[in-house]
Order: structure tokens, then sequence, then C-alpha cells
């Protein structure tokens, strides 16, 4: 079955045959997949070298010249490394490009820390409200959305993660509820690969299950005509990311929030993507534990 | 397109200068880049205020975004500013500070001020240009030689000279102020990852107009235009 990064390669590929406005920025990762594409479009398909600055850099000088930069590397190499190279080189310079991450989290659980980026999402919520963040959860939601960001000149983020559910839903732009409680019900928000987890884990609960691909910009239109006191929050990158918006969009409103997601401690500790998501309490058991506790109750 | 014919704003700089600064017993020359940027906007950029948006005009990218005093007069002289924003840098209403914003004043063409991204933007621009067909459009970068402290430039610098991106001249302005010097010189940098480089007195119009024009094909070209030390 096809991946999330297998996804983005074929379209991406198909875009820049498609559209003389798309380019494509590397930094060595994914090159060969590439090589192709890169003989049919030279000018089109350029790889820097292992130059995360340069990367961003010519990402926001192509964008000057009226092209659509797609730029692609670990998130921890394109995001952590080139932050300065996102605010400076595309958001002071008015200009956006499509970034687009593989690694998310601890993909790279066996790689250690300098392979990790939980906190990729909050640094984006950093540099103000210009960027749109999308964080699927499943491959065939990869192709819609790079498509979608490919037509427009915004700055936009997608997370590619090894981490999936079983089934697509690629129009859940807003909050998509999955499974709804009775009136009054407490509301769980997954995000993105957080889905399937979140519905295990609240199996015989009475909430309201609600998926989003896309944390930012938040759905909290959607999200204020969902929740009621309870809202738990269910994130694949940095707990708490989200917890501002939340509490922004519920200021006016009664509320409790506990926010899911990866934890701040480097754990140095290798093993697999299921390890850490143990580990982090972001397992279907662990997700029971601390969902139970917040609503004080077992439940089924 | 229209093309910049040869002018000579060697005249009103000065005053230029002095209402942005308040400063009356500086020359000119006491801006490192006045003489490049004059040269550039007289002689060579094909870019005039009716061109500033056209696809097919010259890029002048300023990197080295820190005392933009010589930059702002230079675009007034050009007519790409009125005069009268020169007396209010950086006040509340301002639209110069002391870091330029391209999205705040016409003909600039990035903002600026943190070192180190000048470089890499110009890579991008030419290769962008490039990969539209627009194959006239030259891409000027100005840098200082301490901002070349910034690792950030040799990742350009290296991809540059490497792909042989011939559109593009950086250019120098080195008044010795990097922290450590650049033992072996500055071209040397440049030179070694298959640059062409021309290193001349940045106070000479002359050979300043010559090395900025001083390109050759298959190779991205440097100017270091000396002046002199900071002290």
């Amino acid at each position: 079955m096809t991946d999330m990064r297998t996804a983005f390669i074929d379209t991406a590929n198909a875009l820049l045959d498609e559209n003389p406005r798309t380019a494509l920025v590397l930094a060595d990762i994914s090159v060969a997949q590439f090589a192709s594409a890169s003989h049919r479009h030279p000018d089109r398909v350029l790889n820097v070298g292992i130059r995360e600055q340069l990367m961003i850099g010519v990402a926001g000088g192509l964008a000057l010249t009226g092209l659509r930069p797609i730029a692609h590397s670990y998130a921890t190499f394109l995001v952590d490394r080139a932050y300065e190279q996102i605010k400076l080189d595309l958001d002071h310079q008015g200009v956006g490009a499509v970034l687009v991450s593989i690694g998310a989290s601890y993909d790279g659980s066996a790689e250690g820390r300098t392979h990790q980026s939980p906190g990729d999402v909050a640094l984006f919520d950093s540099l103000g409200d210009g960027w749109t963040v999308r964080v699927p959860g499943h491959p065939d939601e990869v192709a819609p959305l790079l498509r979608n960001a490919a037509t427009s000149d915004d700055p936009i983020y997608l997370r590619l993660s090894e981490q999936r559910n079983a089934e697509a839903y690629p129009d859940a732009t807003g909050l998509r509820v999955i499974r709804r409680g009775l009136t009054n019900a407490p509301l769980v928000v997954a995000v993105g690969p957080m889905l399937d987890p979140t519905v295990a884990a609240t199996e015989g609960m009475d909430v309201t299950v609600a998926y989003t691909h896309t944390p930012r910009p938040l759905d909290t239109p959607g999200l204020r005509a969902l929740a009621n006191t309870d809202v738990v929050l269910v994130e694949p990158y940095l707990a708490g990311t989200s917890s501002a918006l939340v509490s922004r969009a519920l200021a006016d409103v009664p509320h409790r929030l506990l926010a899911l997601g990866v934890g701040q401690t480097d754990l140095r500790r290798y093993g697999d993507p299921a390890d850490h998501a143990r580990w982090h309490g972001l397992d279907a058991d662990g997700l029971r534990r601390s969902i139970s506790g917040f609503l004080g109750s077992v439940g089924g | 397109m229209t093309t910049t014919l040869p002018t000579d704003s060697s005249a009103r700089l000065p005053g230029l200068i002095r209402r942005l600064t308040g400063d009356e017993k500086h020359a000119p020359s006491a801006h490192s880049t006045t003489d490049v940027l004059q040269v550039l906007y007289d002689r060579v950029l094909r870019v005039t205020p009716d061109t500033a948006d056209d696809p097919q005009r010259d890029r002048f990218l300023l990197s080295k975004g820190h005392g933009p005093a010589a930059y702002y007069a230079v675009l007034a002289a050009h007519g790409f500013i009125p005069d009268a924003w020169l007396d209010d840098l950086a006040g509340p209403a301002s639209r110069l500070g002391h870091h330029p914003d391209r999205l705040l004043v016409p003909g600039v063409e990035i903002g600026s001020g943190s070192l180190g991204h000048g470089l890499g933007l110009a890579v991008g621009t030419a290769l962008g240009l490039r990969a539209q067909g627009l194959l006239n459009p030259r891409v000027y970068v100005l840098l200082g030689d301490a901002e070349l402290d910034e690792g950030s430039n040799h990742e350009a610098i290296a991809y540059a000279g490497a792909t042989g991106l011939d559109s593009l001249t950086a250019i120098v302005v080195d008044n010795s102020s990097a922290s450590h010097g650049w033992a072996g010189g500055i071209a040397s940098r440049f030179t070694v990852n298959g640059w062409t480089a021309d290193t001349v007195d940045g106070r000479n119009h002359e050979a300043l107009y010559a090395a900025l024009t001083g390109h050759r094909p298959r190779h991205p070209h440097l100017v270091v235009a000396r002046t002199e030390s900071k002290g």
C-alpha cells in the first residue's frame, strides 16, 4: 500500500509535468525519486545539496519571480534548522511556499533526537497566523492536499508521517464528526494519524470524536459548535500546541481542556514508533487512561 | 522594455543623504556602499520606477541591510521614492526603517537586515527567472565582508558556483569589518567554487563599472569593492 511519502512523490512528479509554475527544491532527500523529473524539467527540479538554509532561500527567490516552490526534507532539517529562513526568506518577503516534511515526531525513533521534530507545528504558530498546516492521517489525503496547495500562493506546511489511520477523510479540513456522543458529551478532537488510536481509546465512552487533517487554521466555528464543557485534544506533535487556540475559541464559555500529544522531554531512547507512542501515552491504552482520568470515569 | 539611460546622481546624493542622517559633517563617502550603488543605478541596472514590477527588469538585492542611507538616497535620486520620505527615517509613520522592507518601499526587491539571507534569495531569483525563460535580467546582490561570516552565504557560494549560475553577480563591499578577517582574501572563497572575480577600488567609478559589467559566460561573478577600513 502506498505510504504518504510515495503519495507526495507521485503527486509532485505529476504537478511538475502539468504546471509550469511548479518548482521543487530538495536538499539531497528524495532526490532519486525525482531523477526522471529532473531530466524532464532541469530548471524546475533543483537539488541544492545538504544545504537547508539555501533550500528555503532558493524557495523564497523562486516565489519572488512568480513560481510556486515546493521544498521538501525531514521536518527537523526543513523547519527547525531553517526556521529563520522560513521567517525571513518567505514570510517577511511576503511570499509563500509549500513545505513538505517527512519524519514527523518520532517516525525516526531509531534515528534518535537528531532526526525528530515534535515541535514543528509550534514553530509555525510562532510565525503568526499566515500558515496553513496540513497533517494528513492517511496517504489518500496527501494528493488532494498537495494539489490544492500547488494552486495557491499561500504559505502551506504539509506534515507527512509513517503513522496512519485505516480510513481516509480527504474532506476533513474542518472538524469532521467520526462518532457522535449523547447530548452534552465531551468532545475529543483527533488530529491526523491520532484518529485511530483515539477511536480505539474511547471505545464505549460517551464522547464525540471529531477529526481534522488541518490544525491551522483550526476550525474554531466547528469547535464551538461541537464543544460542551469537556474538550480533549489529541495531537501527533508537541502536547498543548493547539491549547491556546482552543482556549481563545472557547474563552467566553466555561470549559475544561486536556491537551495530549508528544511530551517535551528528549527521551534519549530508540526503539520503534510504537514504543515512543506508548512512552508518550499516545497509544490506545495510554490515551484511554488519560482521557478516562480527565473525564472522571472509566467508561465502558 | 525601457532601459535606464546613463544618469549622474552625484550632484543630488550628498543632499539626499543629509536629509536622512541630519549629518552635515560627513561626505557621502562615509557610507561604504555609496559608490557601488551610484554606479549600479546610474549606469548598470536596467530598472526604472516604471519597470519596477516588469519581469524583464534587472534585480538588485541589498543583502547587507544595515545602514541603508545610501540605498534610500539612490532610490530617491532615481525617482523610486519621493525625496520627502527621507526626512523621517524610522519614524512611526515612515516607510523607511533602519533596515529596508520590500513591502513598504517601491524598488526594494527584498527586505533585509538579518545578515546572510540575500545571497540565497538571489540564487533562487536567478533560478526562477531562468526557469521561466527570462534570460535577459541579471541579478545583483550586495553583501558586506563581515556578513560573509554567516554560514548561509557559503551554502549559496558553493551551489551557485557548482551549477554555473551565470546570471548572478555578487558584490562584496570590503571595509575590513570582519572580526577575524578573511585570510587569503575574499575572492578566493568564491573563485575556488567556480566564480569569476574582480577586486577593485570601491571608490573608483570606472573600475567599479568595468567590474560590475565584467561577468563571463557559465560562471557567477563576484565584485569585491574595497573601501577604507571602518576604523
